[in-house]
């Protein structure tokens, strides 16, 4: 199956005049038609860079994409021009932003907001009446009374807005929606509930979802296929299968879920990761995890490590490549 | 038809910014109300200035009658030249409510521009704009007004003129900060991300976030404006008598200050009054205009 977006070595770092953050560095992945892909990781890991790397919305000033390639449907998204970008966001690639207290417009009722992005993209040429059918239609869908189209945002609660950030996001049938931890600024029960409802609709309009999370249990629950982000590198990826089950993994998403708690195993506490992440500005050479590693050799220190690869499980570490290499 | 006509929600203005809650809010502070009716008191008397009082009173000398005490004829007195100060005042507020207005007008839609500009296109835009402005903003305003009315002459279109270039670098200032703030906000991000076109952004998105703080300055700023034109016009750079000024009329009255006190009073307090019914009135806004206070 051809892929519906797939991304290619990308580069991207964020330039001032003091300083360059190397924010995403070399990372390659493919997104399936209606597939969801888990993009896991810290804070800082570069989630977000990759996400707005994809619809080209970084800061103009220090934002740049310094190599690789953004394919959607065989188009190469770089090299279109503003306009042509513009008219792809929303209709064809729509993001859904981590804080729905300040993704939505204060000023505009929501039935405007979810308009809005109808109107911009209204290549078919529908009447008002048209429009505002849509936007009851959206309403419903995402489980929200079409009466209450006439109020602002103040009047909802974090996970009614969310719903609707999420009508908007629709509002266009696009086939890539890029989630932005959705569901961090919410509620473990909210959580849940506008979760089951983004997967229910994903699956009903057959759309491809890139979840942005640091959550491993929303991984678990919503994802096909996993990518696990550290200091900018997609250190292991593959299956869910393979994350949660495989018996090989990088000592970062071992760490990743030493730090959840586990129902089954009695442990007095959680066992955390080590130290920071890097300082972007200024990685670290040889593999970026390595100061944080317990399994840290001189090699590590050294050299970049190569990927490993068994079925579709790729890691990126020295020691599976050792093994790799005395197999062979 | 709509799906929910008859709704009692759908009542409801859609579109307003500025709707009932608006006013509802507005309602609730009493001393802004009270600025709101003074003003409007104001307003009366400049629009019906005529009908109240021919404009020849307020400029005809009447030697006869000068220096006149209050009085049931002359409420608040006559001046040196037997005119009647009521009459004046009256008559006065059409210069000085009109200057302060369209100062304000003419300098907020000169300032927005700008600010906007600045805002959203930054880098050597904003530094070049945001420069100069703080270079204006250096000299004095009173000595850059004074320079400018001074170099082009004395006269209501100079004075305007040397308001609104004195004024226009505050505008910018405040304007273009709050449009910064809207500018960063996630959910001009979003709109982007939906691939909204950036002149809808600007005038769906950031205007309306950013008008609260544009009326409030403005209407604080006509109360200022009306200040420093009579502060002009009573160093004489202003309206030219005989045509009456709150400022021209302080500055005539000081001479006489100590045996007919009125003649300073009355005009004084028209400018006290004025400037108050506009501060009342701008901080009532500030808070009826919040989107965040709007529960």
């Amino acid at each position: 199956m051809d892929s519906l977006l797939s991304v290619r070595n990308l580069v991207t770092r964020y330039e001032t005049d003091s300083a360059t953050v190397e924010a995403v560095n070399d990372i390659s992945f493919d997104v399936l038609p209606g597939e969801t892909l888990g993009l896991v990781g810290e804070t800082g890991a570069g989630k977000t860079t990759t996400a707005l790397s994809i619809l080209q919305l970084l800061p103009e000033r220090t934002g740049v994409i310094k190599s690789g390639a953004i394919c959607y449907k065989g188009e190469d998204l770089l090299s279109k021009s503003k306009e042509e970008m513009r008219l792809i966001r929303g209709a064809c690639i729509s993001m859904i932003f981590q804080d729905p207290m300040t993704a939505l417009n204060p000023v505009l009722t929501i039935g405007e907001q979810i308009r809005e992005s109808l109107e911009i993209h209204n290549y078919d040429g529908l009447s008002r009446e048209q429009l505002d059918e849509r936007v009851d239609e959206l309403l419903e869908m995402v489980g929200i009374r079409t009466s209450r189209k006439y109020d602002y945002p103040h009047q909802f609660s974090g996970g009614m807005k969310q719903r609707v950030v999420i009508a908007i996001s629709l509002a266009c049938n696009p086939e890539l929606i890029i989630a932005d931890e959705p569901t961090t600024a919410l509620d473990v029960t909210i959580q849940a509930q506008v979760l089951a409802m983004m997967m229910d609709l994903k699956n009903r309009l057959k759309t491809s979802m890139i979840m942005i999370t640091h959550d491993l249990g929303i991984v678990a629950q919503t994802c096909d296929k996993v990518a696990i982000m550290y200091a900018g590198e997609i250190v292991e990826s593959g299956t869910v299968r393979d994350i949660y089950l495989g018996e090989k993994h990088h000592p970062y998403t071992v760490g990743l879920f030493g730090s959840i708690p586990d129902l089954e195993k009695e442990t007095r506490r959680l066992s955390p990761i080590e130290g920071i992440m890097p300082d972007p500005r200024n990685l670290p050479t040889g593999c970026k995890f390595h100061p944080r590693c317990a399994h840290c050799t001189a090699r590590c220190e050294r050299e970049a490590p190569p990927v490993y690869r068994e079925g579709s499980h790729e890691i990126r570490c020295h020691l599976f490549a050792a093994e790799d290499a005395n197999g062979n | 038809m709509k799906k929910n006509a008859g709704n009692p929600e759908r009542r409801r203005k859609r579109n307003a910014f500025i709707n009932r809650d608006t006013w509802r809010r507005f309602k609730k502070n009493k001393a802004s109300l009270v600025g709101l009716i003074l003003f409007l008191i104001f307003v009366l008397f400049m629009i019906f200035a005529d009908v109240i009082v021919p404009y020849s009173v307020a400029i005809e000398n009447n030697i006869s009658q000068r220096l006149q005490p209050p009085s049931a004829e002359h409420w608040f007195g006559t001046d040196a030249f037997g005119r009647d100060v009521l009459a004046r005042i009256i008559h006065a507020s059409r210069y000085s409510l009109l200057m302060g207005i369209v100062s304000v007008v003419i300098g907020i839609v000169c300032g927005s521009v700008l600010a906007a500009i600045a805002g959203l296109y930054g880098g050597i835009a904003d530094r070049t704009i945001m420069l100069i402005m703080d270079t204006i903003l250096c000299i004095p305003f009173m000595l850059l007004a004074l320079a400018i009315v001074a170099a082009l002459g004395s006269g209501l279109e100079n004075l305007l003129m040397a308001l609104v270039i004195a004024s226009v670098p505050i505008y910018v200032r405040v304007i273009r900060s709050s449009i910064l703030t809207v500018v960063e906000s996630d959910f001009v991000e979003a709109a982007r991300s939906l691939g909204t076109p950036d002149r809808w952004i600007v005038l769906k998105h950031i205007l309306p976030n950013a008008i609260g703080t544009i009326i409030v300055q403005a209407t604080m700023s006509v109360g200022t404006m009306i200040t420093w034109a009579a502060a002009l016009s009573y160093v004489g750079m202003g309206i030219q008598p005989p045509a009456p000024e709150w400022g021209a009329m302080l500055s005539e009255g000081k001479n006489y200050m100590l045996q007919y006190p009125y003649l300073v009073i009355f005009p004084g307090l028209a400018i006290v009054l004025c400037c108050l019914s506009l501060n009342l009135m701008g901080d009532g806004l500030r808070d009826a205009l919040d989107p965040k206070l709007k529960d």
